[in-house]
């Protein structure tokens, strides 16, 4: 009788085996509260004394009739605008600005890199001082230029654009690591060939550099959308989204509706609606930029 | 066989003949605790905890700074709400109704036995126990109460050619001060304001200054109903606005609750409203001569009553319930209560603390201490109705519109009183 070594065939066992602890994290983690969070918009809010009971999409109905609810993701929209074009671009000018033989290039490297070593509550009250209308840095800066005190945070015209650059200044520094990496990762002999060819600087780049790093684009694409939902530290600490919400963002006031008013069923609404923002988003980007993306 | 098991047998009855012969274990209770003022007050705290284990042996308790009102309470809810709330904790006075909605915290009269208890539980002045009061039982007891005050600059009074001792009395004499004090340099940007009223968090607590003053009550009694936009009332946060934007004594757009103290004791604003917790941290750091007085009066004097109350969580074992009373009542005895209100400024809740000789000195040595007392007979309850987080909200929505003016306060009052009467819709019998 032949002996069926079992080390001859893979068992699947092994496999499962090995796929099991992610699997765990990720049903726990990501998938059931994503089904947990649907059901509970379902379902009204429990109160002492007040069991919670099905009202199929009378949480999305309010949602719709909120104001605030508007508000926050118009914000949201123009927050998304505001970083996730100049932080990226930003990370390019900087990477590129690194990449080339520099004096001093390890300090600059080093401190642009630095605000995203700092964490955004630590980053957040270094700008409310920065902000601050007496005695803070940008009202020193428009003075010595002539121009009035501004209350940055306190007026709703600056409040949101403030808050955005304050998450822009904490982003560019990461995004630029990636870009530095892909660019040095570049094939010399492509900038000596443009060079012979006569190619000008800005030719290369938009022809030649940046087709290249779209690998590292769709990337950063990604993590800078998925922050522009999810950084509401620095709302937490300098505005809590006034005045009169003027900076309040959809995931701070998901949290605010959730764990300050405790109407959870209704902030499980809005996540619920965050997370189909989200995964369209995804989607889109993967569908769209995957198929113009040169992988080498 | 049988003698493996014979042994065994023998084992576990020996384990828990041991288990049972030890002493009993010491009560454990958790007690969270916000700081909402400056001043290095975790270390007041962990002294009072210190003393109280020494005088209680059987009982441990842990001390766990929770951040500020609003931290505190989302920290005490959630835990609640997971099985584990904290046994004791320190919650805004106007968070009561909210705390009672979540079935979260019990009455003290279910404590109170003797009349030992009964004589704790009703030496407290009645304007503090306003907020803490549903239905007829008491639920939070005060522990650092305190009132809006008008602190000032005396040297800048000196500068502007005012009398130091005499600070503004009624609305008129407040901008006509306001108007001398504030001080602009050769560009003619303002180095010193003449006032600093903080619009940040908890703005409704400054704006029931001016609408106690005006005679406008905001809430009634059982927290079902809210008056927002009565004349008076929209008259109260007129006068706020105007004093920036109309007679420019103050700093425009919303101002930083706790940057406040720091623009007084720099010298950057000469009179300043602000909680009464603020004085301990305002004497050990201005360099300046500064009094503090009650805030000036419209039809009356005024201010509401604020800062934190100590609850009693249901959700614990009648051994820690026990313990949890014995903590409450010892932090709020008439010695701890005076032994906090001089280490902050805060106000001490009950008669007997005041009486104290240690309490008369401190406020014969510095009368700054007693305004706040003075000022309690004619204070409001705090803003309080259910659902209080998002009236409140609504509420300090319109003072932001109106202060930046993106709305006027009759249109802002106006929606923050139809935007609450949607949410109290529920609550109404």
């Amino acid at each position: 009788m032949t002996d069926r070594s079992s080390d001859d065939v893979q068992s699947p066992w092994v496999g499962w085996a090995l796929f099991l602890p992610a699997a765990a994290f990720l049903a726990a983690f990501t998938y059931y509260p994503a089904i947990a969070t649907l059901i509970e918009s379902l379902f009204s809010n429990a109160k002492a004394g007040r069991a919670a009971r099905f009202v199929g999409l009378d949480n999305y109905a309010a949602m719709i009739d909120d104001p605030i609810f508007w508000n926050a993701l118009a914000n949201n929209a123009w927050f998304a605008l505001g970083t996730i074009p100049a932080s990226i671009g930003l990370a390019i000018g900087m990477a590129l600005l690194v990449n080339r033989a520099l004096p001093g290039r390890a300090l600059v490297r080093m401190s642009y890199f630095a605000p995203t070593i700092l964490a955004m509550v630590a980053v957040a009250n270094i700008w409310l001082f920065i902000f601050a209308p007496q005695i803070g840095l940008l009202n020193m800066a428009t003075a010595w230029l002539g121009l009035a005190p501004h209350n940055w945070l306190g007026q709703p015209s600056t409040a949101l654009a403030s808050v955005t650059a304050v998450a822009i200044w904490k982003e560019a520094g990461f995004f630029m690591i990636f870009y530095l990496a892909a660019l040095q990762n570049m094939p010399a002999n492509l900038a000596e060939a443009a060079a012979i060819e006569g190619a000008s600087r800005w030719y290369y780049f938009w022809k030649v550099t940046f087709p290249l790093l779209m690998p590292t684009t769709l990337f950063v694409l990604v993590n800078a959308v998925v922050n522009a939902f999810r950084l509401v530290d620095h709302i937490i600490v300098m505005t809590k989204g006034g005045p009169d919400n003027a900076s309040m963002l959809l995931l701070y006031y998901i949290y605010e509706v959730g764990f300050k008013y405790w109407d959870t069923s209704y902030a499980a609404a809005m996540s619920m609606v965050l997370l189909a923002i989200l995964g369209a988003v995804a989607i889109g980007q993967f569908l769209i930029l995957d198929r113009r993306t040169h992988y080498r | 066989m049988k003698h493996k098991a014979m042994r065994l047998l023998m084992a576990v009855a020996a384990f828990a003949a041991a288990m049972a012969a030890l002493p009993a274990r010491a009560v454990e209770i958790s007690f969270y605790y916000p700081i909402a003022v400056s001043g290095p007050l975790t270390k007041i705290i962990e002294g009072m905890v210190a003393d109280f284990e020494k005088a209680n042996p059987g009982i441990t308790v842990k001390p766990i700074y929770s951040g500020n009102y609003g931290e505190t309470l989302a920290k005490a809810l959630t835990a609640n709400k997971s099985g584990q709330p904290p046994q004791v904790a320190v919650l805004v006075a106007s968070d009561a109704l909210t705390v009672i909605d979540e079935d979260a915290v019990a009455p003290m009269e279910n404590f109170v036995k003797t009349a030992d208890d009964k004589a704790w539980l009703d030496g407290f002045f009645p304007a503090l126990m306003m907020n803490g009061r549903y239905e007829g039982k008491t639920y939070g007891v005060p522990f650092q109460r305190s009132t809006q005050v008008m602190y000032w600059n005396k040297a800048a009074f000196k500068e502007a050619g005012l009398d130091p001792n005499r600070p503004p009395a009624n609305w008129d004499e407040l901008v006509e001060y306001g108007k001398k004090l504030t001080v602009k340099d050769a560009s003619g940007k303002v180095t010193r304001w003449g006032l600093i009223i903080p619009s940040g968090v908890t703005s409704h607590w400054f704006l029931q200054g001016f609408t106690t003053q005006n005679r406008a009550k905001l809430t009634n009694d059982s927290g079902t109903e809210t008056y927002l936009n009565t004349p008076e009332a929209i008259e109260a946060l007129q006068f706020w606005v105007d004093l920036s934007r109309k007679y420019q004594v103050m700093q425009p757009g919303i101002i930083d609750t706790g940057a406040a103290p720091n623009e007084f004791i720099d010298g950057r604003a000469a009179i300043m409203f602000h909680s009464t917790g603020n004085l301990t941290n305002v004497k050990n750091n201005a360099k300046f001569d500064f009094g503090v007085a009650m805030l000036p009066e419209r039809k009356q004097r005024g201010s509401a009553t604020g800062g934190g109350s100590i609850y009693i969580f249901k959700k614990s074992t009648p051994e820690q319930l026990d313990a949890s009373f014995k903590f409450v009542k010892w932090m709020t005895s008439a010695e701890q209560a005076a032994r906090w209100s001089i280490g902050t400024g805060y106000v001490a809740g009950r008669q007997d603390a005041w009486n104290l000789p240690v309490m008369k000195k401190y406020a014969q040595d510095f009368p700054p201490a007693a305004v706040a007392l003075q000022q309690l007979p004619y204070c409001a309850p705090e803003f309080s109705t259910h659902d209080g987080p998002r009236t409140t909200k609504a509420l300090e929505d319109a003072i932001d519109a109106s202060i930046t003016g993106t709305k006027t306060p009759a249109k802002a009052l106006a929606d923050a009183q139809a935007e609450a009467t949607r949410i109290l819709r529920s609550y109404k019998r």
